[in-house]
């Protein structure tokens, strides 16, 4: 990793988070409605694996406005896109949970916990059977690790050798329930180890997440076959913004924040790459600049016209039907 | 008391009562439910009977089924209806068959509860409604709950009763406020006259049952006419012989879902009322249901997507002045 994209790392950290915080500000305003999954605290993982993935197919869950920017979507087509605007990623009719974008190889965007994950399956044979080089990484939470999906994809991705990264964001909690409650051991990797090399990694530093999701990379992409990575790290806000968070301790929630991942990359950008203060001032303005021109941006786009109902239900409606 | 501490006192009086019951489902316990119709189970009847269950869904109706033929009455919470997709296969080739297919040997005194429906911008993939894929197989109890008092005194019901039962309920009415007569007798396959009237006689039911209330004062108006309102409150079996009565007295019969329209469950009513009641019609019956589109995120779009009391009472009034009423 070079200065250069420390600093890129950086940014979009704290881009991030800013982002996330607006975000949170407008649904308590009503300009953004229904599930909103923020992704604080969670901010090294996102960036670092999608940074580190910089070619290849992405399929995320729900909590992915974060890995969608750090892909090249737009902030402020993300942001319209809660909004519910047509200016929005999914012309407002995904929302938070349905961002997709396949000009950057960006699938979701899933709701259904676990999903994502043969779909993912289903990318990566195409891949290697269209021969082209890059692999696809799936992203889910350690709740979806319990769901057949998830076995079904193990499978299926090890018997076929394809070039899938199974990249598992452990918090340790699905909704209210602590993993401890729902699955015998804590390390999801454990149930992946039969199948495919296996992985850990702090999920709350970049670097490492960076430098892990970079070899596995490498790794799947050499055809041998499927590789897991697990990363564990701390969500500092309720499971969406209707939960309370009422089940995690005050104690506990300090834990996690003391692990937080902005002020340990922040130290290292002073360290170990020599940013000055006023580089880091200027990223973190830079920013905050960027998060109140997509709110802007989404307070003014227009909404969607009323026949946007029945656009798109079918490809091109009507014209490649058989008659 | 909220329909949901409706639900929540119908479980807790049966759990006390009955040490065979058990609820199982993804936050149940600890947490109290997403929509908090189990809060404080898990304190009162412990671990063993309140079960947080890992996210997955085709388990928790499986086990369920296992749990019924074992010997427990278990009632199992599927978060929204939605990821019922996941244990479809449970619900519909083990949970609906075993009794039929064992000869009447096997029995499953079990329940699935299944909120749904189009709640506040949730988008696509949480905002269906399956009573039409449940209704349509053969060997379901379905119990779509509109009213509160209906609401605790159906799912007492359920519990006790040998049969699996789909009950349905909606998201939108977990705060909806209500009394509860509790010492009521209430046959929940029978349906609910919300309101009696004399010339039209609208059929719903869920959370469409209250839109369609605060259209009619409207469409009255607007057509000098009355309304009867029939809460259908049973899917599966229907409660023909209510319809019928109302439909004698007002020939005239109006059907109102929140589902797409196409292969919506309304369907079954009007052609039902095609087949046995077309002499008694004055007028061809007139089916409101969702577009068929899947649900956007966009709130003037998703209002679109499905009836709401503006539309319900726009096309009533149109379709009241076409004819005649
Ligand atoms: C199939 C399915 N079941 C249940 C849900 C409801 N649900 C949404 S998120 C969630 C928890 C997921 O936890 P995890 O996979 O650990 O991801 P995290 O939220 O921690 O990022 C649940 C149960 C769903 N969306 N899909």
């Amino acid at each position: 990793m070079n200065k250069l994209l420390a600093q890129e790392m950086y940014y979009l950290m704290v881009l991030g988070r800013a982002f996330e915080y607006a975000a949170k500000e407008n649904y308590m305003k009503g300009n953004i409605s229904g599930f909103l999954h923020l992704d604080i605290g969670q901010e090294a993982l996102s960036v670092g694996a999608v940074k580190a993935f910089e070619k290849g197919d992405i399929f995320s869950g729900y909590r992915e406005h974060i890995m969608a920017m750090s892909r090249g979507l737009e902030p402020k087509a993300v942001m319209a896109e809660l909004f519910g605007k047509v200016t929005g990623v999914s012309g407002g009719k995904g929302g938070s949970m349905h961002l997709f974008e396949p000009s950057h190889y960006f699938y979701g965007g899933d709701a259904i916990v676990g999903g994502q994950l043969p779909n993912a399956v289903g990318c990566a044979y195409a891949r290697a059977f269209l021969e082209q080089d890059e692999g696809v990484m799936a992203i889910f939470g350690d709740g979806a690790t319990n769901g057949g999906a998830f076995f079904e994809s193990l499978n299926i991705a090890a018997t076929h050798k394809l070039p899938l990264l199974f990249l598992c964001e452990n918090n340790e909690y699905a909704i209210g329930t602590n993993i401890g409650r729902t699955a015998p051991f804590k390390e999801q990797a454990k149930k992946a180890e039969p199948y495919m090399p296996t992985y850990e990694v702090d999920g709350m530093d970049v670097e490492a997440v960076y430098k892990v999701v970079s070899e596995a990379r490498k790794q799947i992409e050499s055809g041998h076959g499927p590789v897991f990575v697990e990363a564990f790290t701390c969500r500092y806000e309720g499971h969406s913004i209707s939960d309370a968070n009422s089940y995690r301790s005050a104690q506990e929630m300090a834990h996690c924040k003391a692990r937080d991942p902005i002020q340990r990359f922040k130290k290292a950008l002073h360290e170990k790459w020599l940013c000055t203060e006023q580089e880091i001032q200027n990223i973190e303005t830079k920013a905050q600049k960027a998060v109140e021109n997509a709110v802007k941006y989404a307070e003014e786009s227009p909404e969607p016209e009323a026949d946007a109902l029945f656009e798109h239900v079918f490809y091109e409606e009507g014209e490649n039907v058989v008659s | 008391m909220l329909y949901r501490e409706a639900l929540n006192k119908a479980l807790d009086e049966v759990m006390s009562a009955d040490d065979s019951v058990v609820t199982l489902g993804e936050d149940v316990g600890l947490y109290g439910g997403s929509f908090r119709v189990t809060e404080g189970l898990v304190e009162k009847y412990g671990e063993k009977r309140v079960i947080d269950t890992p996210i997955a869904e085709l388990s928790i109706v499986g086990n369920a089924v296992g749990m019924a033929i074992g010997g427990l009455r278990p009632v199992a919470e599927i978060m929204t209806g939605n990821f019922s997709l996941l244990a479809f296969d449970q619900i519909i080739n083990h949970m609906a068959k075993l009794h039929y297919m064992s000869n009447g040997k096997i029995i499953l005194p079990m329940v699935v509860r299944f909120p749904q429906g189009v709640s506040r911008q949730l988008a696509a993939q949480h905002s269906e409604s399956y009573e039409q894929m449940l209704c349509a197989v053969p060997g379901l109890r379905v119990l779509s709950v509109n009213d509160v008092n209906y609401a605790y005194h159906a799912l007492k019901y359920a519990i006790l009763s040998d049969d699996p039962v789909v009950f349905i309920e909606h998201e939108l009415l977990y705060n909806k406020k209500g009394e509860v007569d509790f010492e009521q007798k209430l046959n929940p396959f029978e349906a609910r006259i919300a309101k009696e009237g004399s010339d039209i006689t609208i059929v719903s039911y869920l959370k469409m049952v209250d839109d369609v209330m605060l259209a009619v004062p409207e469409i009255e108006k607007a057509l000098g006419c009355s309304c009867e309102v029939i809460d259908l409150c049973s899917l599966n079996p229907v409660d023909y012989e209510t319809l019928k009565k109302s439909i004698e007295k007002t020939s005239r019969l109006v059907m109102v879902e929140e589902d797409h329209k196409t292969g919506g469950y309304g369907g079954q009513i009007v052609s039902w009322a095609a087949e046995e009641m077309f002499y008694a019609l004055d007028a061809p019956s007139l089916r409101l249901a969702g577009e068929d589109v899947p649900i956007p995120y966009n709130r003037g779009l998703e209002l679109a997507s499905i009836p709401t009391p503006e539309s319900i009472t726009r096309d009533i009034v149109a379709w009241g002045k076409k004819n005649d009423v």
